[in-house]
């Protein structure tokens, strides 16, 4: 059940999120312990709770031959897109491979739903989508891929993963498969999720969102803070790019549990990171750093810092860094992936922003601040609604 | 690159017409189908089938249908829902009641719009704790999902169990998805033949992308609309002496899939 990846290289990444655009931005941010949180200002009701907002998303303005996709999810990911260098490594990519030779997985949970939410609220006399918005493939939760895959000019296999919060971890295991099979020589994995009304009144339905900015594993956590975010990396076979970092593993499994809330125990969790480990033919005390799903609901919280503690020695570092960027939903994965991926490049543990009152829950691994130490293998945790978990292995290029 | 073969132990089907695959045996033989009674989805336990949204019940009852032919245990067999609009009700409910009153929004309506419901019910309800997905490729989502769970069959040696359904959509998003008829179908696809083989398939990545296969004639209204009514050229081959069939998996880019069926 668990052949061995072959290991793949992290040829490029980007990001932009709240701490803002590029690897450069986020790294800073995290260096600082800064929050990239606000009271939130978004949408129709700017009450619930902070946000992790990406200034500027509104004024981004696509190509014109690409201006059918335009939506503010689609903006935040061409936003994204352009950050890093990152058009470029996939054209050269596209140039080495071929463009039906790179595959193109995304993972999203709003895709731009927000879109067709703002053709509800301006319905014509005749109770249809105003013209401007009646452009099918934005009202389909694949509109992010098709969007991406007309941007990169890429024609291989394409498909967007939706499993809520692990959407976005998903598409390296997808990758991995692909290539390891053959039906592609290189993948562009990622993700992007914007805010939208669908998502701040449905978590404030179910009452999971804090009234102030999030406290990950803190006593007195309350609930999360929505973000949003873009972020890509091209996966390549290691003798493209044998120098960089390294996907080593991936693992998934089901909770068999809820819908809405984790198995206590953190079962499906576990076996998602034995398999991860497995793959990687590591054990856990490899690893130097495993960045924490984290989202400061009291289930996710009080869950994974059981298996924290259960699982790792002390010299395994731990944090959440939902506290910086928000929960970004569908793509918590690829968010949380590059700040994984920065640990081992920069030799820096990300402090877990937003805590008072450490939660005595958790143990000795919990890096409270940031602190600077060589990091060889790092894991991210990615856990969805439904009872969907990833973990992802990344490691340095021996 | 070399083909990808693998098996199929196991075919769901549902459509207003044909309640299962042996009613499109059934059809395709020349008789006259009766209508199909709603999708039953007999493994979610009673009051979760009471619960679950339309989309949901789909998803389940055609999954519990090739479940039911494999005779694998469904609590380690890997899954991947495929859909590709989600449940466009609950998007048209939720996306009205947004508009007019937003605080309103039901908490068991949000966490049913998710597009990984089906996958959450289904795990949660057959007790699976293997990987399980949820995704969407537009026109090419059966496609994709075809390629996306063979290759989890094959990278993995394991079977997997791929649902692909659509329920018909209502309200102002109707005219955008062009969706008006339920269709679902569901393929428990092994590496290695088991005892309950059905037919084995044959998948290549073609070179080209001219058109997909059509339908047979027997078929060409079925689902029209409905992205997934893309798997009938193949469930057709399965029902009745194999063959090769072309599938879009993306934009470029076709799957050509040989159908041998077991005798």
């Amino acid at each position: 059940m668990t052949t061995p990846t072959i290991p793949l290289a992290i040829s490029a990444s980007t990001v932009s999120s709240a701490l803002g655009r590029g690897l450069a931005a986020q790294l800073a941010a995290l260096r600082q312990g800064r929050t990239g949180l606000r009271r939130n200002d978004f949408g129709s009701a700017p009450q619930l709770g902070w946000i992790g907002r990406v200034d500027g998303v509104e004024a981004v303005a696509l190509p014109p031959a690409l201006a059918d996709w335009d939506c503010r999810n689609n903006r935040l990911a061409w936003l994204g897109l352009q950050q890093d260098g990152f058009l470029d490594r996939v054209h050269d990519a596209r140039q080495r491979h071929g463009a039906r030779r790179v595959a193109l997985l995304l993972g999203t949970s709003t895709a731009s739903i927000g879109a067709t939410e703002e053709a509800y609220r301006r319905l014509d006399a005749a109770g249809r989508f105003p013209t401007d918005l009646r452009q099918p493939a934005l009202h389909a939760p694949h509109s992010l891929g098709a969007f991406v895959a007309a941007a990169l000019a890429l024609q291989g296999p394409c498909l967007t993963i939706s499993t809520a919060c692990s959407s976005s971890a998903k598409v390296f295991a997808s990758a991995a498969r692909m290539i390891a099979l053959g039906l592609a020589d290189a993948a562009v994995v990622g993700g992007v999720d914007s805010l939208c009304d669908n998502v701040l009144f449905g978590f404030n339905a179910l009452e999971l969102i804090s009234p102030d900015a999030c406290r990950p594993f803190d006593a007195n956590r309350d609930g999360i803070s929505l973000g949003e975010a873009a972020g890509f990396t091209l996966l390549e076979r290691i003798d493209t790019a044998p120098h960089a970092p390294r996907l080593l593993g991936y693992g998934e499994a089901s909770d068999a549990w809820h819908m809405s809330s984790p198995h206590p125990d953190g079962h499906g969790a576990e076996l998602a990171l034995d398999a991860a480990l497995a793959r990687a033919g590591i054990h856990a005390s490899q690893v130097d750093y495993l960045n924490l799903h984290g989202t400061a609901s009291r289930a996710n919280d009080a869950m994974e810092a059981a298996l924290v503690a259960r699982r790792f020695p002390a010299t395994t570092r731990v944090s959440s860094t939902k506290g910086c960027t928000g929960h970004t939903l569908g793509a918590a994965g690829i968010v949380e992936a590059t700040i994984a991926l920065q640990a081992i490049e920069h030799g820096f543990v990300p402090g877990n922003v937003g805590v008072a009152t450490p939660d005595p829950a958790c143990s000795a691994q919990f890096a409270w601040q940031g602190e600077e130490r060589r990091v060889d293998v790092a894991l991210s945790n990615s856990f969805g609604f439904g009872g969907n978990n990833a973990c992802l292995v990344f490691g340095r290029a021996p | 690159m070399t083909s990808m073969e693998l098996h199929v132990e196991g075919i769901g089907l549902w459509s207003p017409r044909l309640g299962d695959f042996a009613a499109l045996r059934a059809l395709l033989a020349g008789e006259a189908p009766a209508a199909s009674d709603a999708p039953i989805a007999a493994l979610l336990p009673a009051n979760e089938r009471r619960r679950a949204p339309g989309s949901v019940r789909l998803a389940v009852e055609v999954a519990g249908q090739a479940l039911g032919m494999g005779g694998y245990d469904p609590t380690a067999l890997a899954c991947v829902f495929a859909s590709a609009h989600g449940d466009q009700s609950i998007t048209d409910e939720i996306c009205a009641t947004l508009a007019r009153a937003p605080t309103e929004l039901s908490p068991t309506r949000f966490h049913h719009s998710v597009h990984n419901a089906s996958a959450g019910y289904w795990t949660i309800a057959t007790g699976c704790r293997a990987p399980s997905s949820a995704m969407c490729a537009g026109a090419h989502t059966f496609g994709a999902a075809l390629l996306e769970a063979a290759t989890q069959a094959l990278a993995e040696q394991r079977p997997v169990l791929l649902v692909c359904s659509d329920t018909a959509g209502s309200g102002p998003l109707l005219e955008m998805t062009g969706c008006g008829s339920a269709f679902g179908c569901a393929l428990l696809l092994t590496p290695e033949a088991g005892a309950n083989a059905l037919a084995r398939l044959r998948l290549r990545m073609a070179d080209d992308c001219p058109a997909p296969t059509p339908a047979p004639a027997a078929l060409r209204d079925e689902a029209a609309g409905n992205p997934c009514a893309a798997a009938l050229p193949l469930l057709a081959l399965l029902a009745t002496r194999g063959g090769v069939c072309r599938v879009g998996c993306a934009t470029a880019m076709d799957l050509l899939v040989d159908v041998e069926v077991a005798d």
